[in-house]
């Protein structure tokens, strides 16, 4: 009877301390992959401490309208069946709101965000066409889709003085996200009645020299759109360098704009080249400065990264999680669920952050708030704004997901 | 004690040719087939992904370890293989409504066809210049998926499929997936553990050992070579297909240069010409980069770092331990993990009276 009696007493007092914990504890639980090892580690070593340094500033300040995020970030060195087992670990972590990194996870991943309904931010990694939240509701590009940054670059040359005939060289990697440019900067081409040529640059990018004399001796173009990724962006600059083309009329999209790649090709060489962003870059800015005060305040030098292009777009990631959440709990109340942060991801309406970010609207057509890109060049040993906010044939490009989509479905 | 061939008396040809000749072999298979099938009764989801993924490369490995352990052909296209099957089932099933239960096979088959062809250098040439050979499989079946839209479905050569269903049931959850894959991995694990007993299996294991005087005794080689290959590459078809059918995409991206190489360390850590050396090294290459994100975490957490601050150490570390880890089971055994796993057999063949 007597151990009976206890038993009854242990069970009961487990049963109020999990009771206990499930009431004082609203932690909201997000997650991320990261890739610090593998194709891409040197984006991910900057973009993944901006997701998680901005999740600790949100709980520093008291968490999201109270509630203490919960970050867990997943390495998968960029492998898919890592980026699987990561997307099931956070799932069965109960992670409402994911980070996916990587193009192939992205690819692998997005059937399960859409059978599981948890909502996925994919920025720069997904298909151009996902922005299409009526037909992908569960994924989030939230920056500039490729055919948004190709608007945005065909913009700044029309406001640049293209005209009928201006000649404009597409130098892209040869693989799907490399080519998943080509129908947009097409059909800007047919309307403005530009020259068009493509240049293929086949995997790894080394080397470039072929498509360089092509576009500077033959094709003679007055412009160039380059889509590279990883080692290329850097080769591109050397060689257009070399063959004495003028580095302002070269616009990089978003991969082949960060200071690696300018370190790469020498800073001293990459001057008046241009880059695309879907964040602000730099340290001048009020979110950057409040996360360099909290390192201090922990008594922790800044690391040299923050402020830098991937830095940054590491904090844009967590920026607009944290938004999402905030929404889903002002709005549906708790418990937080994947559905609820969906449609907080949705209720966004000009979010910019002080400035930090383009004046994002997100709605269930457009995934991509706004698909906003902003104009950086490089000067002396750094990117500098040149353009406010900017993106262009907006109608172009909604008409190619529209188009996208219905071929699919 | 265990596998004590001492008592066991065998009064026909079919007992002595029997898959698992000894009684505690037949018992030790009823025991892991029955573990298998029930594991999902113990085990959450996140573990079922890891044995899914787990099931599907042990299913390619044994398929690679066909040709480079029993016949000697070194491969570096396995992963374009994969991509043909992949491609396969992705086409069928959404252009013409083919179930996975056919598109699996299909993928199998077309994926043989094309193999067959990559292997045919392998007449002329042998060892690391047949591996640059096989490489241009890989690079071939890459730039035309990329390239021949019919094939890749567009501009992102990518092929959505639909959640695929058993006559009516669908299959949408890891628990049920597993009992999509395991089937067809116990199959390929059967049909190899039989195919190298075979005439086929016999004449491979001569072609490895010395084609010229396998060709002198009566081996077609050019056949065999070529049924290498084929065998090789259909089961890497159907690994390929059912990875599409698990992820429901089928994206040439998840079957890179990368994958190839994997898949060969897969078997030489597993050990060359052997099936269940296959299903270690697959084990071994998938499992151990997951079980050391938990080790190295959990040990830098106990020794109170806290993970942000020193992430990329330990990313940077586990990549260390791993492949400290592949030197060390090499230079223990060389032959792979089934050597090693033989050895563990054979001191308990008279334990405890082992001389």
């Amino acid at each position: 009877m007597k151990m009976k009696l206890w038993r009854m007493g242990a069970a009961a007092l487990a049963a109020a301390s999990i009771v206990n914990l499930a009431w004082a504890d609203h932690t909201v639980k997000i997650g991320g992959q990261c890739d610090r090892t593998g194709a891409t580690r040197l984006i991910g070593v900057e973009i993944c401490p901006g997701v998680a340094d901005y999740v600790r500033l949100v709980n520093r300040k008291g968490g999201v309208l109270g509630h203490k995020l919960e970050y867990t970030e997943v390495e998968h060195g960029y492998a898919v069946d890592r980026g699987v087992e990561a997307y099931e670990r956070l799932k069965r972590d109960g992670v409402v709101a994911m980070l996916d990194y990587g193009t192939p996870i992205v690819y692998a991943l997005t059937p399960r965000h859409m059978a599981d309904k948890i909502p996925a931010i994919t920025p720069g990694f997904g298909r151009a066409d996902s922005i299409d939240g009526r037909v992908w509701p569960y994924i989030f590009p939230m920056a500039a889709s490729y055919w948004s940054q190709a608007g945005g670059a065909m913009q700044y040359i029309k406001d640049k003085g293209g005209k009928k005939g201006t000649k404009i060289a597409y130098l892209y990697f040869d693989n799907p996200a490399g080519r998943e440019g080509i129908p947009i900067v097409e059909v800007v081409a047919e309307k403005e009645g530009y020259q068009l040529r493509h240049f293929a640059v086949p995997s790894p990018g080394l080397e470039m020299s072929p498509q360089v004399i092509d576009i500077t001796r033959r094709f003679k173009a007055d412009w160039v759109v380059a889509h590279l990724f990883g080692r290329a962006p850097s080769v591109s600059i050397k060689e257009l360098k070399k063959s004495g083309f003028p580095l302002d009329r070269v616009i990089s999209f978003v991969w082949g704009s960060g200071e690696a790649d300018a370190k790469a090709a020498g800073w001293a060489d990459s001057q008046g080249y241009l880059g695309l962003q879907f964040a602000a870059v730099g340290r001048n800015l009020p979110v950057i400065q409040e996360i360099m005060k909290m390192h201090r305040d922990e008594g922790k030098a800044v690391p040299e990264y923050v402020g830098s292009v991937y830095y940054n777009r590491g904090v844009l990631i967590a920026a607009i999680l944290t938004e999402g959440v905030r929404l889903a709990i002002q709005n549906h109340g708790l418990p937080v669920t994947g559905d609820k942060v969906r449609l907080g991801y949705e209720a966004i309406r000009n979010f910019d952050l002080q400035g930090f970010l383009p004046p994002m609207t997100v709605t269930p057509a457009d995934h991509e708030g706004g698909g906003w890109v902003k104009v950086y060049q490089v000067k002396g040993n750094e990117w500098v704004p040149i353009t406010d906010w900017i993106r262009g044939y907006r109608e172009e490009v909604l008409g190619l997901v529209d188009k996208a989509n219905k071929k699919q479905h | 004690m265990i596998g004590r061939e001492s008592g066991v008396y065998k009064t026909s040809y079919e007992a002595d040719l029997a898959l698992y000749p000894l009684p505690t072999g037949q018992y030790a298979a009823v025991a892991a087939l029955a573990c298998l099938a029930l594991l999902p009764l113990a085990l959450d989801s996140h573990a079922m992904a890891l044995l899914n993924l787990m099931a599907l490369a042990s299913i390619g490995a044994i398929g690679l370890n066909i040709l480079v352990g029993y016949t000697g052909q070194v491969s570096l296209g396995h992963g374009a293989f994969m991509m043909v099957g992949s491609y396969t089932a992705a086409i069928l099933t959404t252009r013409y409504g083919v179930p996975f239960w056919l598109g699996i096979p299909a993928g199998g088959v077309m994926a043989a066809a094309v193999g067959a062809f990559f292997g045919i250098p392998s007449l002329r040439i042998k060892g690391l210049y047949l591996a640059i050979a096989t490489l241009a499989a890989q690079f071939i079946v890459e730039w035309i998926i990329n390239h021949w839209t019919w094939i890749g479905g567009g501009a992102q050569s990518t092929i959505y499929v639909p959640t695929p269903a058993f006559f009516g049931w669908e299959i949408d959850t890891e628990y049920k997936r597993w009992f999509m894959i395991l089937p067809v991995a116990i199959l390929a694990y059967v049909a190899a553990l039989n195919l190298v007993r075979t005439r086929i299996g016999r004449a491979f294991v001569a072609v490895r050992d010395r084609d010229i005087a396998a060709e002198i005794i009566g081996v077609n080689i050019f056949r065999y070579k070529l049924t290498a290959f084929a065998i090789s590459s259909f089961y890497a078809g159907v690994a390929g297909a059912l990875w599409t059918y698990y992820l429901k995409i089928a994206n040439y991206e998840h079957f890179t240069l990368v994958t190839s190489i994997q898949y060969l360390a897969m078997i030489i850590i597993g050990g060359l010409g052997s099936v269940l050396g296959s299903v270690f090294g697959a084990v071994f290459i998938t499992l151990l980069p997951i079980v050391l994100v938990y080790l190295v975490e959990g040990t830098a957490r106990l020794a109170g770092y806290e993970y942000a601050s020193v992430a990329d150490f330990l990313a940077n570390l586990r990549l260390i331990i791993f492949g400290a880890l592949i030197i060390l089971s090499l230079a223990i055994e060389p032959e792979g993990l089934y050597r090693l796993w033989g050895n563990v057999k054979r001191y308990f063949r008279l334990w405890p009276f082992s001389y």
